[in-house]
């Protein structure tokens, strides 16, 4: 009876406010998160600039997203991943990072996670689909 | 898996960060202006040549006609969109836009 849960990948590529793709693609996950999928997100290369915090877009007159990134979690998605080697590559640690939410026993921040590309590739190679932005 | 890759090695770094991400025995495909890393004799050729070993690479036809790629680095398979769709239904896909 029970069917296996789909597995949904987003990869975030692009850097964000040069372009509506990063936006776009945050609307597609608040949107997929209310299906009953198994929603994974990784944010690489310049999509890395996507979760830096501090990000104020007032001066540009638009809205922004950090706050929404912010409530990942409380849409229960979780797995929110960040390429270690792009990360790195463009002068961000993991003390950089957004907060996605908060525990919900402790209410400790909780990061996205900065994994390897070995496991990126792995967890890729498990999803039914990848949307990329 | 199917990672396909549609921009230009000399301008943008899409391929690069898709062969770090592939594994072996995926496939490549390159269509629009990705398929200017297929040809032979580039600064990208060698990259090419040494994913080859664990992988294969697929250029779409219409798009290196388009661009009159002929001399392409050995051992890339040229498709036309037929293939294109063959290849995209054996595997989950990849866009590395």
């Amino acid at each position: 009876m029970s069917e296996e849960k789909k597995k949904i990948m987003f990869t975030v590529r692009k850097a964000p406010h040069g372009s509506i793709y990063v936006y776009e693609g945050l609307e597609v996950k608040l949107i997929m998160a209310a299906y009953d999928a198994d929603i994974s997100v990784v944010f690489m290369d310049d999509g890395v600039f996507a979760v830096k915090q501090g990000q104020n877009t007032k001066a540009l007159g638009i809205k922004g997203f950090e706050a929404t990134y912010g409530a990942l979690v409380d849409y229960e998605i979780t797995k929110v991943f960040v390429d270690r080697l792009s990360m790195e590559s463009r002068g961000m640690t993991e003390d950089d990072l957004l907060v996605i939410g908060e525990d919900e026993d402790t209410e400790e921040p909780i990061k996205p996670q900065v994994v390897d590309s070995d496991e990126i590739a792995a967890m890729m190679a498990e999803q039914h689909n990848i949307l990329a932005f | 898996m199917l990672h396909t890759v549609n921009k230009s090695p000399f301008q943008n770094t899409s391929l690069e960060s898709c062969i770090r991400f592939t594994r072996p025995g995926d496939v490549i495909l390159l269509i629009e202006d990705g398929v200017l890393a297929a040809q032979a004799g580039t600064s990208k050729s060698a990259m090419l040549e040494e994913v080859l070993a664990k992988n294969e690479i697929y250029a779409l036809q219409a798009d290196l006609q388009a661009r009159a790629l002929t001399d392409l680095v050995p051992g890339i398979k040229v498709t036309d969109y037929e293939g294109f769709v063959e290849l995209v239904e054996k595997h989950a896909t990849h866009a590395w836009l």
